[in-house]
């Protein structure tokens, strides 16, 4: 049976706090997600998706409701202390990798995501191995580049790379924001690719937001739509199967 | 010959503030003004502090704590308080001025007559000059060292994909407030250490010897960069110290061109400036491409 990972409970968050500017981004929103979900994230421009991303991840603080991981509240948690759960990919490929720092110095970071970091050598070369077979598993020549600085690679590497991070040391919660949407349709497609057989073997929990109706139909167990800050629209199982881009669209011009 | 080995003694000496910018100016990514005033207030501690009979050792290293210590109200200013840093370490500069007042009791103070690190049998037993060389030598071979092995540390690696990408270092869980900090504390630290090493092997700590330190620091960075191009990070920590000896040749010949010491803060911040434009020269003045061109047309 499945039991709840992550719950919001009439998360509310505002922007511009008590000034004339003020707009409620999440309004009273409700989400259960489950261990084992991979959730695909749809919503208009402004319907709150990133803002949904970055009060889970704690870069943007709650202005009511509870945030609670396997039941112990963590809406105060600092964006430090949530890296110890969380996984994230960011839209721009400049956002997810350390551009000075060579390919498997930034694998070797990502590896203790979350974790102390002492006074002790980093070792990166009991590690160098490890990382030509895992980057050789993306199949667009990373591999070969462990010894170069990230800022010298494609974007579609780069991102590639960052997906790895992610996910080298497992995530309770991976959170992917457009991760495929600045790459070129075909490298994107590899990568949305790569990105469902990950989660599908690790069984990761995973919510992804994205513009792309058939991935979010083709990809995960369960689809939601957000509007105006609430989740309006929730199916798993059979029922997201059952789902066609035809009655999203027409769900969607019904709440516009 | 002594003028040349006078040189490479300052330059070993003036090496470890180079060092300590880098952490900050190179790593961090950010040009931090505190140094300005941790320099002079390293000397002041160290000669208070000898004058008042303390071991030179022990005067040399409490001027690395008090630097550390300024080092930590400007990342606090820049982290907690969310001052630019640019203006946070103007603001500590600024503020050292008065403090290296109060430590030093009036503007200049002599060490004449005191012990410092220079004056031991070793040292004065060796030809003119050479006591710099051999303890610039030992400071920096100890620091660079030091410096190295931590950025090979996994703290290290957090220091440094702190000032790569803060946003990446944050989401993998490095606390970047904490990281910037430490490397404030660290880099001042170092500049007030250099502080207290000039201070000693000139004799005396004045108030207004930090003017143009952060030039004289970029300087070493830079010309070690320039002089030795495409470098790995522990190279470059490296090639600071010979940057630093080769800025100081250069001041040699400038002042056996006939420019006065007084000039010298001028013509530091012009050869400055000029190797911080090669990229901009290099890109104007492209001359393989115009060769290229000019050929390309004769086809």
């Amino acid at each position: 049976m499945t039991k709840p990972l992550l719950e919001l409970k009439d998360v509310v968050l505002k922007v511009n706090r008590n000034t004339p500017e003020e707009i409620t981004i999440l309004n009273k929103l409700n989400l259960t997600i489950n261990a084992g979900d991979f959730i695909t994230v749809l919503g208009s421009n402004g319907a709150g998706k990133s803002t949904l991303f970055n009060a889970i991840g704690g870069d943007l603080s709650i202005d009511g409701g509870q945030i609670l991981l396997n039941g112990k509240d963590i809406s105060h948690e600092s964006v430090e202390k949530r890296t110890r759960f969380l996984a994230r990919v960011f839209q721009d490929p400049k956002l997810g990798t350390a551009p000075r720092m060579t390919v498997a110095e930034n694998l070797l970071l990502a590896e203790r995501r979350g974790q102390r970091r002492g006074l002790l050598p980093r070792g990166l070369n009991h590690h160098l191995a490890h990382y030509k077979e895992l980057t050789a598993t993306m199949h667009n020549g990373l591999d070969d580049r462990l010894t170069t600085a990230t800022g010298n690679l494609s974007g579609g590497q780069r991102q590639a790379l960052s997906f790895l991070m992610a996910t080298l040391k497992r995530p309770e919660i991976l959170l992917l924001d457009e991760h495929t949407a600045a790459l070129d349709p075909r490298t994107g497609q590899d990568l949305m690719h790569l990105t469902n057989e990950r989660v599908s073997q690790d069984k990761l929990t995973c919510l992804m937001i994205t513009h792309h109706m058939e991935d979010a139909l083709t990809y995960g167990n369960r689809l939601i739509v957000l509007h105006h800050g609430k989740v309006t629209y929730d199916v798993a199982g059979a029922d997201k199967q059952a789902l066609t881009s035809e009655k999203l669209y027409s769900f969607f011009a019904e709440i516009e | 010959m002594s003028l040349a080995v006078s040189a490479i003694g300052q330059g070993l000496l003036w090496a470890v503030l180079g060092v300590g910018l880098f952490l900050t100016f190179r790593i961090l990514d950010f040009a931090d003004m505190t140094v300005e005033g941790t320099f002079p207030l390293g000397a002041a501690t160290a000669v208070a502090a000898i004058s008042n009979g303390m071991n030179p050792l022990l005067a040399t290293l409490l001027a690395f704590v008090v630097g550390a210590l300024a080092g930590l109200i400007t990342g606090l200013l820049y982290t907690k308080g969310h001052i630019p840093i640019l203006l946070a370490g103007i603001l500590v500069m600024t503020a050292c001025y008065s403090v290296n007042l109060r430590i030093m009791g009036r503007a200049n103070v002599s060490l004449l007559g005191k012990s410092t690190l220079f004056k031991n049998h070793l040292l004065a037993s060796l030809p003119q000059y050479f006591d710099s060389v051999v303890l610039g030598t030992v400071v920096m071979v100890v620091i660079t060292t030091i410096v190295i092995y931590f950025l090979q540390t996994e703290l290290g690696q957090g220091f440094i994909a702190t000032g790569d990408n803060q946003t990446m270092a944050r989401s993998l869980g490095i606390n970047t407030d904490n990281m910037k900090i430490m490397g404030l504390m660290v880099s001042n630290g170092l500049i007030a250490f250099g502080g207290a090493l000039v201070a000693q092997n000139n004799g005396y700590a004045d108030v207004n010897m930090g003017i143009g330190i952060i030039v004289i620091a970029l300087a070493s960075i830079i010309i070690g960069e320039v002089a030795f191009g495409d470098l790995t990070l522990n190279q470059r920590l490296v090639a600071v110290t010979l940057g630093s000896i080769l800025y100081r040749f250069v001041l040699l010949i400038v002042l056996k061109l006939g420019f006065s010491a007084n000039d010298l803060n001028l013509i530091s911040a012009i050869i400055l400036a000029l190797c911080m434009m090669l990229p901009v020269f290099k890109n104007v003045l492209n001359f393989k491409h115009l060769v290229k061109r000019g050929l390309d047309t004769n086809d």
